[in-house]
């Protein structure tokens, strides 16, 4: 009898107490900067684009929505010829930017992309491509990876000593 | 010939009155519900719909009626289908034996207040009550779902339980109006309302009634953690609706039985008896969500055993004493 008379008398006096809720619309809560959303494609520091097309990302994803066509530009760097993301299949896990060797796809706190029809959730490259690097403001794959490209010729780049000249290397 | 069909025309104004008041008053006791719920929950409640949410049941109303009316492949199709309409039909008649005020007088006639006044008023709500488990267990069966069955199954035994010490509980209240009509026991309350009186039936009629129209915490058909949603897991759009509207106006009918039987019903200082009767409901519905908001669902032996072994013994007791009294 008197537990039960504790219990009404609790949910009483809840009933004078400010709710604690936070209304939405009105009230958006600003997320944490590593909390998964929408998904984008950044860009290095230099202003090229980050991603080299090596499938990890599409390969990982548990729900298979991101598709991409590789293709190789005339100095030899690797680029996306088309890169789509199924934000309809997205299940927001950030594997894809675990699995991401050159921090080009990130994902962003940005939650609020809904669409009446479904098909607008399918993006392609125009649409994840963003200006910036995202989460990462330094890193350059190219100015590390010992390709040849436009950045920098064997021996040019981070790190990296200058090629033997097996010829002239002889004793 | 003039005065009969005047006779008719005021009945039909009074049922259409009373339908409309209990139909509005049911919408709008879902909306205070889920308001004064959430904020014993410190939340916040329905608030998107018009100001504070008032137009809430409007919103509802539009989603249930426009939802699609599906019928489970296996279902019972008939018994499926008149379920529902069953549970909301029992609930609104009881209605009809409740006398909201006095006797008005209308070009030198009585009008009583009140729109059919049995002189077996008390036992024609037993009826209906008894019925309305028809709705409950026939709907759960018919879905063919085992959960809906268990549902269904639970609402028949806790319902049947549960009568018999609502009835008993009625017996003392009764026996000092010396009438089953309940116009009869709202005149015999004129001076001291029953709950001075029959405190104990009082109390046992209340947890009887909680029980006999499944809330909080005797919403074992239901059970929405055992069995998703009980007897009426399988109904969508507005047979779902018509099972709701049932559930809020048992709500009121348990607030009109309460105030008709101990409260005095329609007698009050100041105000009209409409309002009065209107007052002592809402005041019985308000304590109704304020149990829901507080205490847990029983077990469902701890439900058999409160009705059969705690409820009817005492209601006998009571019974006993009540007329040992009368008789001295």
């Amino acid at each position: 009898m008197k537990a039960l008379g504790a219990g009404f008398a609790t949910t009483l006096r809840h009933l004078w107490r400010k709710p604690v809720t936070e209304e939405y619309p009105e009230y958006r809560r600003a997320l944490p900067e590593r909390s998964r959303a929408r998904i984008v494609l950044t860009h290095d520091p230099d202003g090229g684009e980050r991603c080299v097309a090596c499938y990890l990302c599409s390969g990982v994803c548990p729900v298979s929505c991101i598709s991409m066509q590789a293709a190789e530009m005339p100095d030899g760097r690797r680029y996306a010829a088309w890169f789509r993301i199924n934000f309809a299949r997205c299940i927001y896990c950030g594997l894809c930017e675990e699995a991401c060797p050159t921090a080009a796809i990130q994902l962003t706190p940005d939650f609020e992309n809904i669409q009446r029809d479904i098909l607008k959730l399918v993006f392609e490259k125009e649409d994840l491509l963003v200006d910036g690097c995202g989460k990462d403001k330094t890193y350059n794959f190219y100015r590390w990876a010992g390709v040849a490209t436009a950045a920098g010729g064997k021996g040019a780049h981070e790190r990296e000593a200058p090629p033997v000249r097996v010829r002239s290397n002889l004793p | 010939m003039f005065v009969w069909i005047a006779g008719i025309v005021l009945l039909l104004a009074k049922i259409g009155v009373i339908l409309a008041v209990v139909l509005v008053v049911a919408a709008y006791l879902v909306w205070v519900e889920r308001k004064l719920l959430a904020r014993m929950q410190v939340r916040r409640g329905p608030n998107r719909a018009g100001k504070f949410g008032l137009l809430q049941p409007v919103a509802d109303a539009v989603k249930l009626l426009t939802k699609e009316d599906t019928v489970p492949a296996e279902a019972d199709r008939t018994i499926f289908l008149l379920a529902p309409a069953v549970v909301a039909l029992t609930a609104l008649l009881m209605f009809a034996v409740v006398p909201f005020g006095p006797p008005l007088t209308l070009w030198g006639r009585q009008v009583p207040m009140v729109i059919a006044d049995l002189n077996v008023g008390l036992l024609f709500i037993f009826a209906l009550s008894s019925l309305g488990v028809y709705g409950v267990a026939l709907g759960g069966w018919a879905a063919n779902s085992k959960f809906s069955l268990l549902g269904g199954i639970r609402g028949a035994a806790q319902m049947i339980s549960y009568e018999l010490a609502l009835g008993l509980s009625l017996v003392p209240v009764v026996i000092l109006a010396g009438s089953f009509s309940l116009v009869d026991i709202v005149a015999a309350q004129s001076r001291v309302p029953f709950v001075l009186v029959q405190p104990i039936a009082c109390a046992i009629f209340f947890i009887a009634a909680v029980a006999e129209i499944k809330r909080i915490p005797f919403d074992l058909p239901e059970a929405e953690n055992e069995l998703g949603a009980g007897f009426h897991m399988e109904y969508s759009g507005m047979r779902f609706g018509l099972f709701f509207i049932g559930e809020y106006v048992h709500m009121q009918v348990l607030g009109a039985l309460v105030a008709v039987f101990f409260l005095g019903g329609w007698h009050g200082p100041l105000l009209p008896g409409p309002v009065w009767l209107l007052l002592k409901m809402m005041l019985v519905c308000l304590v109704l969500i304020w149990i829901r908001g507080t205490l847990p669902r029983l077990r469902y032996d701890q439900l058999m055993a409160l009705g059969w072994k705690v409820l009817v013994p005492t209601a006998l007791v009571n019974i006993l004493l009540t007329g040992m009294i009368v008789l001295l």
